[in-house]
């Protein structure tokens, strides 16, 4: 291919200057993706793309019981067996792979807690042969009953909240209501699928995958082969979406190529195929909500009584602060005189649950959102107008203890997207049961960690002045597909005030770049872009006016590093579970406009309009491509996507009976930004990513129930249910 | 078992030793370095390995490589040429229609085929790019670029 770096600056060059019409000169605008002509010229490399010759292919044999003991491992006669390396539970110098605890093995030591666990490994240069081999492999069992249900078996974790005096609230309500609200659980169908490259030299361990979090690889690999920090490198390829299934799953498969590799003395690729991915990777948690609240007649809420019950799976994995970011979620953008929350991660024998875009607050907003609008029914009144009256404000706390320090503007955001929609029009003329339903979420998402996250994270972003007069922005947050590799840039050339095209991202390998902290959370361009400000601010300084290119060949690269630092007032008691738990917050109203097919019960999400405050928007077109793609896979986790668990396994682990959306289902999706800037974010800006998985779900719901005149309350919320 | 196969692919001829059974998006890989075709799913269901195989859009990983033998394969390595992108490529990047990208070479080469035989699609693009799929966008960017595209062909742009 005749295509050199100056194809892409005569490419790139003209269009760079597209202007959204902000005062800034980068932040603001739609800088084109730096990566982008590599994407759509199918240049860019992903893991399964790296010539690796010599390499050989590994493969997992996996458990095909959910709960037991292995009795006995057998190798069929007809493979040339003495060809293969073959790893088992022994070969692992510590078979623990550290996450949040250190509870699951790497492999299996004898005892089987789901289906799909690891139990071998093997390799071979013949990628055919392996496959056969595989199924070569015969394992007995002595099988034990299993617990599937949410609520039979151990707690993983539990917290408490109680605020106010809610029994008297209850007891003096002049309105109580309840409801039981379920969701299911959502495979993130990234359509890269997992995988790992992994080569062992002089001791010394590198790995190149798809991932979101390279320390997380890092600090995992270290663990399990008692390792030194420099021993290991940990190199992200282009990544093929994550979407949170590439957050905490790549620390288990990043250990077992580089198992293979290190029994082997080779190179070993170890690439799922769609179906592996799909059965034995992470998905998001299931929920069953007990939402209770107590509210005069006019609709003012007075208390809550939330029972918050998520399946942890088999190993705690990222579950305790999945379940906490739900908890923070769970009182929606209201405000509650008093408050009860109960909550609970169980254990089951399903694979382990883990990290999915909304961590939790899908699952607890969904309870609340699709509650409110049955409250509102209950009580005869519009449920736009049930929750304009019990907005929270500034000054007000929440049920955690933290006193809202910024705009929510809820009232506003609910305007527009009411006016944008036509929603009083459509209510009116859409008769309930009629076909066609139209109805609303509002709720809001946290940026950055829980609680005192940031701060045990204390993220570090460097920045190095280049040769060719430019900067070079060095994290360890990766490019997904939400844009890093571009808005970084954006903020440093802004605060740096040099030229966009002057400013490269560092492709994130642990050697090189300093850790900034997972690529999660909505955190990324906001807190971690905070620090690159920071830091460009800090080079600017240090460069006093020099011209870089000068001062490069006369003093060699200028780095400069900064670390977060966190933010005065803004404190969190662990122990006691109160207090800020985030710095701010992104508000967000959604509206969904439903059409249900009358003979097949078909829905179809006509128009979801969004009105969204995530402060500062640093690049509106990558901005509203977050906002776009987490709204379709909140439609379709409302209105598609069925994981069907037999067992804890997930039987449909194909994309030929897990359905996403398509683009013959797109949804029409409005998106209108409304920001109001928070002054800790990059310029700014709020979370982004998370938010738009949050209001679909519950909007969709309550509007298939209008247009079915039904009163369902979970999701997915299937065709085959609705004809019943 | 190994057979030799020739076939044109971006106006190159190519030849490959491969079992004919073998799906032509592994030859394209791993035998004629054209990695730009990705894998998703191996049964047709994402669209991912989507490539043009004698004017026809075929998902390559349920080709076998032998159906390849004589025909003319187009995949996304040849669409821009030594200095300008193809209509389709210019408008995914202009409006947002690639983020994480793995989907992006199929969905491009379906957008091709699209504008190339409209008629083949009655309902429009939706139903063109239908046996894609793509996880991050939610399909809107898509559509934006789709109209793009055109502009930019309309306008004189590159692309065939």
């Amino acid at each position: 291919m005749p295509m050199s770096g100056e194809f892409k600056e005569k490419i790139l060059a003209p269009l760079m200057s597209i202007s959204t019409g902000k005062d800034l000169k980068f932040v603001g605008k739609s800088i084109l993706r730096k990566e982008g002509i590599d994407k759509v010229t199918g240049r860019a490399r992903y893991v399964d793309d790296v010539k690796t010759p010599g390499a050989l292919y590994g493969k997992t044999l996996r458990s095909s019981i959910a709960c037991g003991r292995i009795k006995k491992i057998s190798f069929a006669p007809n493979i040339p067996w003495d060809q293969f390396t073959i790893v088992d539970a022994r070969d692992v110098p510590y078979n623990r792979v550290l996450q949040i605890e250190s509870d699951q093995p790497v492999l299996c030591d004898g005892v089987v807690l789901h289906r799909e666990e690891p139990i071998l490994l093997i390799a071979h240069e013949d990628p055919g042969l392996v496959e056969t081999a595989i199924r070569s492999i015969t394992v007995e069992y002595e099988r034990e009953p299993g617990i599937f249900n949410i609520g039979e078996g151990r707690i993983l974790k539990q917290y408490d909240i109680e605020e106010g005096d809610w029994k008297k609230e209850f007891a003096a309500a002049e309105v109580v209501f309840e409801g039981e609200y379920k969701t299911g659980a959502q495979e993130h169908v990234y359509i890269e699928t997992n995988g790992f490259i992994a080569c062992w030299e002089d001791e010394c361990l590198t790995v190149h995958g798809s991932m979101q979090c390279p320390y997380y690889v890092h600090k995992a690999l270290k663990y399990a082969f008692k390792l030194q920090d420099d021993q290991i490198n940990v190199v992200q390829m282009t990544t093929g979406g994550g979407f949170g299934g590439k957050e905490d799953f790549p620390s288990v498969l990043a250990i077992h190529a580089a198992l293979l590799a290190k029994k082997s003395g080779r190179t070993v690729r170890l690439i799922y195929d769609r179906a592996e991915d799909m059965a034995s990777s992470t998905k998001r948690h299931p929920s069953i909500s007990k939402v209770r609240t107590a509210c005069t007649k006019d609709g003012i809420l007075r208390a809550i009584d939330f029972s918050f019950h998520i399946d942890g799976g088999a190993y705690i994995t990222l579950s305790p602060v999945v379940l906490s970011r739900g908890i923070v979620h769970a009182f929606g953008p209201y405000k509650w005189p008093a408050a009860k929350l109960h909550a609970q991660c169980f254990f089951t024998n399903s694979p382990p649950y883990g990290a999915f875009r909304g961590f939790g607050a899908p699952q607890s907003l969904f309870a609340i959102e699709a509650h409110m609008t049955a409250l509102a029914n209950h009580l005869g009144m519009d449920p736009a107008e049930l929750r304009r009256r019990n907005f929270i404000h500034r000054g007000d706390t929440m049920p955690t203890g933290q006193v809202v320090d910024e705009d929510p503007n809820m009232e506003a955001l609910l305007d527009r997207a009411l006016e944008l929609s036509d929603y009083k029009t459509k209510r009116a003329r859409w008769k309930r049961g009629g076909g066609k339903g139209i109805s609303l979420s509002t709720f809001m998402h946290g940026t950055g960690f829980t609680g005192s996250g940031e701060v045990y994270l204390a993220s570090r972003v460097g920045i190095a002045t280049t040769k060719d007069g430019g900067a070079e922005v060095r994290v360890s947050s990766t490019e997904i597909g939400q844009g890093t590799e571009t808005v970084f840039p954006q903020i440093a050339a802004e605060a740096l005030g040099i030229d966009i095209s002057k400013v490269s991202f560092r492709r994130p390998e642990t050697k090189v770049v300093p850790n900034s902290g997972p690529t999660v959370a909505s955190r990324t361009c906001s807190v971690v872009g905070k620090l690159v400000e920071r830091a460009a601010g800090k080079l600017k300084q240090r460069l006093a006016g020099a011209d870089i290119r000068q001062h490069y060949a006369q003093h060699g690269e200028a780095y400069e590093e900064v670390e977060y630092v966190p933010r005065p007032g803004l404190v969190w008691d662990d122990d006691k579970y109160k207090g800020s738990a985030y710095g701010a917050y992104s508000w967000c109203v959604n509206v969904a406009e439903v059409t249900v097919d009358p003979v097949t019960a078909m829905p179809r999400v006509d128009t979801l309009t969004a009105t969204v405050d995530v402060g500062t928007i640093i690049n509106p077109v990558l901005a509203h491509g977050q906002m776009e793609g987490g709204i379709a896979q909140g439609i379709g986790w409302a209105t598609c996507e069925n994981v069907v668990l037999k067992e804890g396994l997930m039987e449909n682990h194909h994309l030929t009976n897990y359905v996403i959306p398509t683009s013959a289902d797109a949804a029409r999706i409005v998106v209108e930004f409304m920001p109001s800037p928070y002054s800790e974010g990059a310029f700014g800006s709020k979370g982004v990513g998370e938010l738009p998985m949050d209001g679909p779900g519950p909007a969709i719901v309550s509007a298939l129930n209008d247009a079915m005149e039904a009163k369902f309350t979970h999701l997915p919320l299937l065709p085959e249910e609705m004809l019943k | 078992m190994k057979q030799t196969i020739s076939f044109t692919l971006n106006g190159n001829s190519v030849t490959v030793e491969s079992h004919p059974m073998q799906p032509l998006l592994y030859a394209l890989r791993e035998d004629a370095d054209a990695p730009g075709t990705k894998y998703g799913c191996g049964e047709g269901e994402c669209g991912a390995c989507t490539v043009i195989l004698n004017d026809e859009l075929v998902m390559s990983c349920l080709v076998p490589v032998v159906q390849a033998e004589g025909a003319r394969v187009e995949t996304i390595e040849g669409l821009a040429n030594a200095d300008e992108l193809h209509a389709v490529q210019q408008a995914f990047l202009e409006s947002g229609g690639a983020q994480c990208g793995i989907c992006t070479p199929g969905m491009i080469m379906a957008g091709v085929h699209h504008l190339r035989h409209p008629e083949r699609a009655p309902g429009g693009v939706p139903e063109a790019l239908e046996g894609n799929l793509c996880r991050c966008t939610g399909y809107t960017r898509i559509f934006t670029a789709m109209k793009r595209a055109k502009e930019i062909l309309s306008a004189g742009g590159t692309g065939s």
